[in-house]
């Protein structure tokens, strides 16, 4: 049998050093990241390329392209259609009807990976007639996750769970009406790939490029530290319309941030928030 | 309540719930280390484990928020559907990567990450499970200092788990439940 390779390990100090290195050279700033796991992170990169600590300092030095390679391993694209499915039942029963009223909506799925958010939005706002006064902008930091989200296809296996979530949600049309199967992937419809427009966006250090109606960045903010998570709240803050709405991760909340004071919630497990003042 | 210096750790899975349940009621109040554990669970039903237990052991059961400081006395579960990591600054964070030994939370990244930071003042039990899951963690809790306990395979309902991690370790000790609940009512 083939020994398992044993894991990489790095100390707190060695992450510094190549977080120090990448502000360096490229001028990104992970240094708010959350640091156990993004040490978690760095390590699998290492241990999948086989790469010590000095060959790593090196490939993000010296080798073409392996910053944008890294970027996309060590940010977390996991994601799903539909993920908790409550969210977007709440959605659709609570914070649509106030949208109704805007004549036009601006959507940003934030921190949106390989787009699955950005389009599960999309779908749910046609079936509430919505789309077309819409527009969703997704924007990530990996730029391949953002060349993905950008084709809109799927292997079958996933979409065959993301229908499962489709189904708890409970809406009137089948998921499959949303999407066109071809041996096995699925490309999701038309329609809602040219109602999102997807780009490369760091909240780490980009800020507000337009105004909306409705943010969604779930399971993104729990990768920063409170100082890191205070910006970027900020960043929704001020990129939000008067009584426009945030929804952020089950596990994320305003609770304990300076901001909190300037949303009402709209439900409390779920963290949806609207701005008040 | 002050920042806990000491970390107790237990990770169980399929048959270790009654276990838990034991161990929790035979710790005393006021205590000076925070206690964390990780049960595998599925994260597409809501669960009531905190909520029913705080009222059964008539004291505060938490679950672990990301960017929380860690504080003595207190009995944290993580989350279904994420991974609990403890952070250099002793606040846990959550993170929702792809699942460890087919689960998520991971009691080997939970073990991992603790033992790291409160090296030698951190301690782990393993108990029940049906896979891998806390072998490696325990590996790593001895190589930063820490004490390993593992529940005793044949007290355990299932013992893959246990019995995986015995095979790997160094220098775990092996107790039966009622050693694993003494060691509890013991604690300070």
């Amino acid at each position: 049998m083939a020994k398992l390779k044993e894991p990489v390990h790095i100390t707190f100090e060695e992450l510094d050093e190549v977080v120090y290195l990448l502000k360096k050279v490229a001028d990104y700033d992970l240094s708010g990241y959350s640091k156990s796991s993004l040490k978690r992170r760095v390590q699998r990169l290492m241990g999948i390329e086989s790469m010590d600590l000095v060959d790593l300092k090196n490939a993000i030095l010296n080798v073409e392209g392996f910053f944008g390679y890294f970027i996309q391993e060590i940010t977390v694209n996991v994601t799903e259609m539909f993920r908790d499915p409550l969210f977007y039942q709440e959605l659709k029963n609570v914070v649509f009807p106030y949208l109704q009223t805007y004549p036009q909506l601006r959507v940003w799925s934030a921190g949106c990976a390989t787009g699955e958010e950005a389009y599960s939005l999309s779908i749910l706002l046609h079936e509430e007639n919505l789309l077309d006064r819409s527009f969703i902008y997704g924007t990530d930091i990996s730029q391949q996750a953002i060349n993905i989200a950008k084709k809109g296809v799927y292997t079958m296996a996933k979409i065959k769970s993301y229908t499962e979530n489709y189904n708890r949600v409970g809406l009137n049309s089948k998921f499959s009406d949303h999407y066109t199967a071809m041996y096995d992937a699925a490309i999701i419809n038309n329609e809602y790939r040219n109602s999102v427009l997807f780009s490369n966006h760091n909240l780490v250090s980009d800020n507000v490029f337009n105004e909306f109606q409705l943010i969604c960045c779930r399971n993104v903010l729990i990768y920063f530290d409170k100082e890191l998570q205070r910006r970027v709240l900020n960043v929704f803050y001020e990129s939000l319309s008067l009584f426009g709405f945030l929804c952020l991760g089950t596990k994320e909340s305003l609770y304990g941030q300076e901001i909190n004071a300037n949303f009402k919630v709209i439900n409390k497990s779920l963290n949806i928030y609207q701005k008040i003042k | 309540m002050p920042e806990a210096r000491d970390i107790i750790l237990i990770g169980g899975s399929a048959g270790s719930y009654s276990l838990i349940i034991n161990i929790l009621e035979s710790i005393p109040f006021n205590i000076s280390s925070a206690i964390v554990v990780v049960i595998h669970r599925n994260d597409k039903y809501p669960t009531q484990i905190e909520k029913s237990l705080s009222l059964k052991l008539k004291r505060a059961i938490l679950p672990a928020e990301d960017k929380v400081i860690i504080e003595n006395n207190n009995i944290y579960f993580a989350p279904p559907g994420y991974h609990l990591l403890v952070e250099p600054n002793h606040t846990f964070s959550l993170d929702i990567s792809d699942p460890v030994n087919f689960s998520r939370p991971s009691i080997d990244v939970l073990f991992e990450s603790a033992a790291e930071v409160y090296t030698d003042r951190c301690t782990a039990f393993l108990l029940s499970g049906a896979n891998n899951d806390g072998a490696y963690g325990i590996k790593r809790v001895e190589h930063f200092g820490g004490t390993t306990i593992i529940q005793d395979p044949l007290d355990a309902l299932i013992d893959t788990m246990p019995s995986s991690a015995i095979t790997t370790s160094s220098k775990a000790k092996v107790l039966k439940n009622k050693q694993i609940i003494n060691y509890f009512c013991s604690i300070k």
